[in-house]
């Protein structure tokens, strides 16, 4: 499958190793609903590293949608609360 | 409803943007290319900006630290002429300066990254819109209309994700670089108008070492003097 770290391109990772991704991705869920600012830095951190570890980088010649986004690595706790509310990471 | 899910949905809602709805698939590959070339400008633009504002950060913590030596030179000073306050302003002083340079620090490395992140967007994508192009004159010469609807949403789904990604990108950069231009020509102005000298006091130590250092010579004078009076 296709991921995208947003600022940081494409990857193409194993659909087995999605799992862990998914992992991460709750543990931030919760992270943000309760308000805990140093663990969602530190698994939002965790998460982009790990998503550079498994998978490898897309050539850029190709173009294809991708099936996962992941945020860009400095989006601060207040901008992923915004993405929650549903008003988007950035206005217009 | 996942983070990354929310993530996919405000992407989504800016690729809506870059795309709209054309009538005509075939003109949809013209307009994005017309926009593609328009955001490559633009990250040229956002690369240029937020090395600019690095250089400038760049300058002022030369200029600090030119403040930094002097106050280190002059607490060397008084304690050579035994003023061991004088010294201790100065250091102080310093002290306080030091905390400013560590902020800039922070800064420069966080501009550094944007600016290296920035550049090799800037490449992916410039590779990407080379790829569209080929792929558009291939699409328009080889397919009939039905078959190249397919791929035309293909394609331009696929580079107006990376178009969504990148103008996001420079947004970011811009903010960042706003900020901090923000808050580095406050500091510009403190050391312009020599507000940072005064309060960091190195004027008024450097009175105080003049005078120390006039009397000395006023004393080794009048002793010389003296002496040859004396003969």
């Amino acid at each position: 499958m296709i991921i995208r770290i947003l600022g940081d391109g494409q990857f193409r990772l194993d659909d087995n190793l999605l799992d862990r991704v998914n992992k991460i991705d709750n543990q931030i869920v919760n992270h943000v609903s309760q308000g805990n600012k140093a663990e969602y830095s530190k698994d939002l951190a965790n998460l982009i590293s790990t998503v550079k570890e498994l998978a490898s980088p897309l050539d850029p010649v190709e173009i294809v949608p991708s099936d996962i986004i992941i945020p860009p690595s400095d989006l601060s706790f207040e901008e992923a609360r915004r993405v929650f509310c549903g008003d988007g990471l950035i206005k217009g | 409803m996942g983070f990354l899910d929310r993530m996919s949905t405000v992407v989504q809602a800016k690729m809506n943007k870059i795309m709209n709805k054309i009538e005509d698939p075939r003109e949809t590959l013209d307009v994005s290319y017309e926009k593609q070339l328009q955001l490559l400008q633009n990250v040229k633009r956002g690369v240029a900006e937020v090395a600019t504002s690095k250089k400038r950060l760049e300058l002022q913590k030369a200029k600090l630290q030119v403040s930094l030596d002097k106050l280190d030179g002059q607490a060397k000073e008084a304690l050579q002429v035994g003023r061991e306050d004088l010294a201790r302003r100065a250091l102080e002083s310093k002290a306080a300066l030091q905390a400013q340079s560590a902020t800039l620090d922070l800064q420069i490395a966080d501009l550094a990254e944007q600016q290296q992140k920035l550049t090799a967007a800037e490449s992916r994508l410039a590779t990407k819109v080379e790829s569209f192009r080929t792929k558009k004159e291939t699409i328009k010469a080889q397919y009939s209309a039905a078959d190249a609807q397919v791929k035309i949403t293909e394609s331009v789904t696929g580079i107006s994700e990376e178009m969504a990604d990148v103008g996001m990108a420079v947004q970011r950069a811009e903010e960042k670089t706003e900020n901090m231009r923000a808050r580095s020509a406050a500091l510009d102005e403190l050391l312009e108008s020599g507000t940072l000298t005064d309060y960091s006091g190195s004027d008024d130590v450097d009175r105080e070492l003049a005078k120390v250092k006039a009397q000395s010579s006023v004393e080794s004078m009048l002793a010389k003097m003296k002496e040859e009076i004396k003969k």
